[in-house]
């Protein structure tokens, strides 16, 4: 549970971090809230030459509304997000995901940004990025662009920011009208990893059909993906249960699925269908209030 | 007595020093020039060692030595086994590996560094050549006669058989009106998994010759023994501190390799050495506990009185004995009938070698599997006669007594068995209950309300049925001030018993209780004692310190009798005085301290001085019992389970300190009902440890729980002068099948009579869409 030797960096600015980052290159790794990467390392799973923590850079820690656009910097914490009263009116679906991560401990330190770029294939976070339809800032010595959240997981641990670029926020698009949302896990009892966790956002036309739904489903196979197949089924008709259960039981549609000692890929598909109908069901009751 | 302390629920003298984090444990001991050990594991269950090359980890900055177990043959003694069970196998259990290795974790070289990251980093440059073996996991495969065999000289990978029998099995078996059931079930592997991992400090000063060695332990003095043993030192010479220790759980009743190699490495430097256990090595080189096979014949009648119970027992002992291994399954055959007076038993129990870690004792050892076994076959039997499980357990019990002896020759203190049940149906509004689930079933939904009505054995125990003694030591010593210290050969680490034991001296001598210091842990300061495991330490160690404060006031009252010009027998301790029981005759308690001290008019025959001891051998173990209730809901489309209530009646006899009592009953819960849900210590095929981080490992939290509805009976034992007979394990025992007896009431209209635990939501969810549940 002791670390190889390492060199540590802490950055004071985005600048400083971006050059360190070029500069030493794959013997660098960045640290957010180190509740990911330093496992590893007492593990000996992760032997970074050089850890470079972000942590001071305090002007990526921060959540704010533009233009109905709603911004959140990296290194928000989950407890920040948990806890924030602007979420909790516009998007109760993020504050919902943050109080499933780990525990009290884990909150306070571990970040949003960090656990994106880490893109655990189990973490709750990206589940409710991709029904958000977010997007995710990178930074680089050459400037900066957007990822939409649906390109960004590529496979395990995995995402598509590019060597030299830091995730330094996430974006959010304004919620439609009669929309709503929730985050659903069942809790791996070890690890409070997501065995399954869905993540539905949905909104509704003048008529009460679908007008607009997006499923993030993670913990089910090596990345987390959108439940397409399901969406697909739902666009532009009348939300009845039926046709809620019945496009939910395509979720794992198309999945890789995990397998371990607490489910198999056969449980975790049933799951996958179990999770998506039970959120949809929840989030088409917020949309009818 | 005015001063009533004995059954208030007093705050624990332990606690402002541990929340406030300002003691010490193994790891908080910091000595000049220690050096640090890292130990080199086995990556393989089963394997050939062919060569070790250290050379590159001997040139690594600051480190001084690695040593091999070739190095230590001969210079280090084997690691003990105390259990001395007739013709039972012992294979030599080296500190570290001996040319071949046995479980993955085995330590088979030490680093010693002068930094311990210079050590651990050493240790990964250690190599290792190894021929892999056959790894044998399987129970009943390492049963077989075709098995490779994991310690060769011994022939097979049995280290003992041993049987247990009673009553008229020809009746039994020749009663055609008997209906029979046959069934296996698994108690699986757990991890003890403490809060602080182990750890040891050994400090060898050359010029005293003498050894002080910290460690986290449960047997300081059993410890001190052994070391002495193992180091070839004058036991004299050797001391053993047991400083603040973060649980234990039966896994430090232990003597462990890493203690033996520290106290040689200090011997050998001349330096204080420290080892501290990472929580990886904690989970795949401490003690595991259960791992039990159990193949049931259970005979009946068809009004549900059960007349005969064989069990089969296979019991995973791991590759090596530790210190109480081949014991811990030999309690489940001795505790199997429970608090039923079933007329027949047969027991059969193999302890066997597999390529994994030892088993020993976890809390309850033993008879947590005992009361799973009988449990369930309470409600395998209500089941199958379509029974409530109450009728049938009423129709079992004994009658209220005392000194009740069952077929398996175990003769019970006290027993009422009845009276629990009973409190726990109205504490958990069972009947309502029943009418709840009746309604919801009609709807399709799954509630289950399950039953536990254990007995267990505790307050070990006699010393003639002990391994190394059940007996306890307890020294009363009033200062000349008046105040008092009270040493004990007990060591509690987080039980809290420096409040009972202070509670019980203030209340004898009539004291503040503030007034009142205990010590415990350290074999300079103490007297030998034994330790604290098997539920003991205040019905066995609180007996011996209340036996010698009666001695301190036998003392006392002849010194005060003189002043007072009254007799002894009719003085009282109350209030800071010894005074007549109506008060017209009173001196103050610190005025006779100050005679015995300063013994200027001391009566004919009395030595100076108040301090005495007491030794106490126990005539009996105590069998505290209890009754549960666990109320479960079951997600029909996910197998979930939904722990909703836990009801809880405990009968551990005289209640000092209720606050303690509920403390353990509270964490016994926890840890029996982990083990029904989530708990399994797992290794795959080739011995791999698949749980081996806490990623893995579902040691349950806080946040799993429903809040637990606890109550009490006092049945006081007679086996103490206290009445108490102690409840460290009770919670553990009895929750397991109340949680299961709950799932598998729950399941009932699905038709499946059992599940094997841990019962995972994906087990539950094969049920419920009409398969077998063992798949997983």
């Amino acid at each position: 549970m002791i670390p190889e030797p390492f060199e540590y960096h802490s950055p004071q600015s985005l600048e400083e971090a971006l050059r360190l980052v070029t500069e030493f290159g794959e013997e660098g790794k960045m640290m957010a809230g180190g509740h990911s990467l330093l496992p590893m390392m007492k593990l000996r799973l992760a032997s970074p030459r050089h850890v470079i923590d972000l942590g001071r850079l305090s002007e990526l820690r921060y959540i704010r509304e533009s233009d109905g656009w709603i911004e959140i910097g990296a290194l928000t914490t989950h407890f920040q997000i948990e806890s924030s009263s602007l979420l909790r009116e516009k998007c109760p679906l993020l504050p919902e995901t943050a109080r499933e991560i780990g525990d009290a401990q884990v909150r306070n330190l571990g970040t949003l940004g960090g656990s994106l770029a880490h893109a655990d294939p189990a973490a709750d976070w990206p589940a409710a990025i991709l029904a958000l339809d977010a997007e995710i800032r990178a930074n680089s010595a050459g400037g900066e662009r957007w990822i939409a959240a649906q390109d960004f997981f590529v496979g395990l641990m995995t995402t598509a920011l590019a060597p030299g670029e830091i995730l330094t926020a996430v974006r959010l698009p304004p919620l439609p009208r009669r929309a709503g949302d929730t985050y659903l896990k069942l809790r791996q009892p070890a690890s409070g990893f997501a065995v399954v966790g869905v993540g539905v956002r949905l909104a509704l036309n003048e008529a009460a059909h679908i007008e607009r739904v997006a499923i993030g489903v993670t913990g089910i196979g090596p990345k987390a993906y959108r439940a397409a197949a399901v969406e697909r089924e739902l666009l532009g008709k009348p939300p009845t249960a039926r046709r809620l259960a019945e496009a939910a039981a395509r979720a794992a549609d198309g999945v890789q699925t995990n397998s371990d000692l607490f489910a198999s890929a056969e449980y975790r598909k049933h799951l996958a269908s179990v999770y998506v109908r039970r959120a949809l069901e929840l989030a088409l009751e917020r949309a009818n209030p | 007595m005015s001063s009533k302390l004995l059954g208030e629920r007093i705050k624990r003298k332990e606690d402002p020093r541990l929340i406030q984090g300002r003691s010490h444990y193994v790891d908080d001991i910091q000595l000049c020039g220690m050096l640090y050990l890292a130990f080199v594991r086995s990556p393989h269950a089963h394997a050939e060692i062919k060569a070790i090359h250290s050379e590159a980890a001997q040139k690594m900055p600051g480190v001084l030595a690695v040593y091999t177990g070739a190095d230590l043959e001969g210079r280090l003694g084997l690691i003990p086994c105390a259990a001395g069970m007739e013709g039972l196998k012992v294979p030599p259990h080296p500190c570290l590996a001996l040319r071949r290795v046995r479980y993955v974790g085995e330590p088979v070289a030490v680093v010693v560094a002068s930094g311990r990251y210079q050590a651990v980093d050493a240790a990964a440059q250690v190599e290792v050549d190894y021929e892999p073996l056959p790894a044998i996991t399987d129970l009943d495969k390492a049963v077989s006669s075709d098995s490779p065999v994991i310690h060769e000289s011994l022939g097979d990978n049995i280290a003992f058989v041993a049987k247990l029998e009673g009553g008229d099995w020809k009746a039994v078996e020749s009663d055609a009106s008997l209906k029979v059931i046959r069934q296996r079930l698994v108690n699986q592997r757990l991890a003890p998994l403490s809060m602080e991992t182990r750890g040891v400090v050994a400090s060898y000063s050359p010029g005293e010759d003498t050894l002080t060695v910290w460690s986290s332990t449960q047997i300081p003095h059993l410890l001190k023994t052994q070391l002495a043993v193992m180091t070839g030192m004058d036991e004299a010479r050797v001391r053993v501190i047991a400083p603040e220790v973060g649980g234990a759980f039966g896994s430090k009743l232990n003597v462990y390799a890493e203690e033996g190699v520290a106290c040689f490495v200090s011997r050998q430097f001349g330096k204080p050495v420290k080892w501290i256990e990472s929580r990886r090595e904690n989970l795949m080189a401490t003690i595991h506990g259960r791992d039990q096979i159990d193949d049931l014949e259970i005979y009946f009648r068809p009004d549900g009185k059960v007349m005969g119970l064989k069990c089969h027992i296979l019991a995973n002992l791991g590759a090596y004995h530790q210190l109480l291994t081949p014991a811990i399954p030999t309690l489940t055959a001795l505790m199997i009938l429970g608090c039923y007076n079933i007329p027949a038993v047969f027991v059969e129990t193999k302890g066997v070698f597999t390529n994994t870690m030892s088993t020993d004792a976890y809390r309850g050892a033993g008879r947590p599997e005992a009361t799973y076994i009988i449990e369930r076959v309470m409600d395998m039997v209500a089941r199958e006669l379509n029974l409530d499980p109450v009728e049938v357990r009423l129709k079992n019990f004994p009658p209220p007594g005392k000194d009740i002896v069952l077929a398996t020759g175990v003769s019970y203190d006290t027993a009422n068995y009845q009276k629990t049940l009973k409190k726990v149906l109205t504490l958990s509004g069972y009947k309502k209950l029943r009418r709840e689930q009746a309604r919801l079933r009609k709807k399709g939904k799954y509630l289950g309300i399950g039953l536990s009505t254990y007995v267990e054995i505790c307050a070990m125990g006699p010393s003639s049925r002990m391994p190394a003694g059940g007996w306890e030591s307890g020294t009363v010593r009033v200062e000349p001030t008046g105040k008092v210290t009270v040493l004990s050969g007990t060591s509690p680490h987080g039980q809290g018993e420096e409040t009972s034991f202070a509670q019980i001296v203030a209340e004898e001598l009539g004291v503040p209780y503030d007034d009142v210091t205990v010590y415990h842990g350290d074999t300079n300061q103490v007297p030998m004692g034994i330790g604290t495991f098997g539920s003991r330490t205040t019905a066995v160690g609180g007996t011996a310190i209340y036996h010698a404060a009666q001695r301190i006031k036998k003392k006392m009252a002849r010194l005060a009798a003189v002043k007072l010009g009254a007799k002894p027998s009719e003085l009282v301790f109350r209030d800071g005085k010894i005074e007549t029981e109506d008060g017209s005759k009173s001196v103050k308690f610190g005025e006779v301290v100050g005679e015995a001290y300063f013994a200027k008019q001391l009566p004919p025959g009395l030595a100076p001085g108040l301090v005495e001891n007491y030794v106490f051998e126990p005539p009996n173990y105590t069998y505290p019992f209890g009754a549960h209730v666990a109320v479960v809901e079951i997600d029909n489309e996910t197998g979930e389970v939904n722990l909703r209530n836990y009801f809880a009646v405990d009968d551990c006899g005289r209640i000092l300190n209720p606050m303690l009592v509920d403390g353990q009953i509270h964490g016994g819960l926890a840890q029996g009902i982990g083990q029904a849900l989530w708990e399994e210590h797992v290794y795959d095929e080739n011995g791999q440890l698949l749980t081996g981080t806490l990623m893995d490992c579902a040691a349950p939290r806080a946040h799993q729980f429903c809040w637990f509805e606890t109550a009490n009976t006092e049945t006081r034992t007679p086996v103490n002068p206290l009445g108490v007979k102690g409840v460290g394990e009770a919670g553990t025992i009895g929750s397991t099948p109340a949680i299961v007896n709950a799932v598998m009431d729950a399941l009932r209209p699905l038709g499946v009579r059992h599940i094997d635990m841990p019962l995972k939501p994906e087990k539950i969810w094969q049920v419920l869409r009409g398969g077998s549940p063992q798949v997983v």
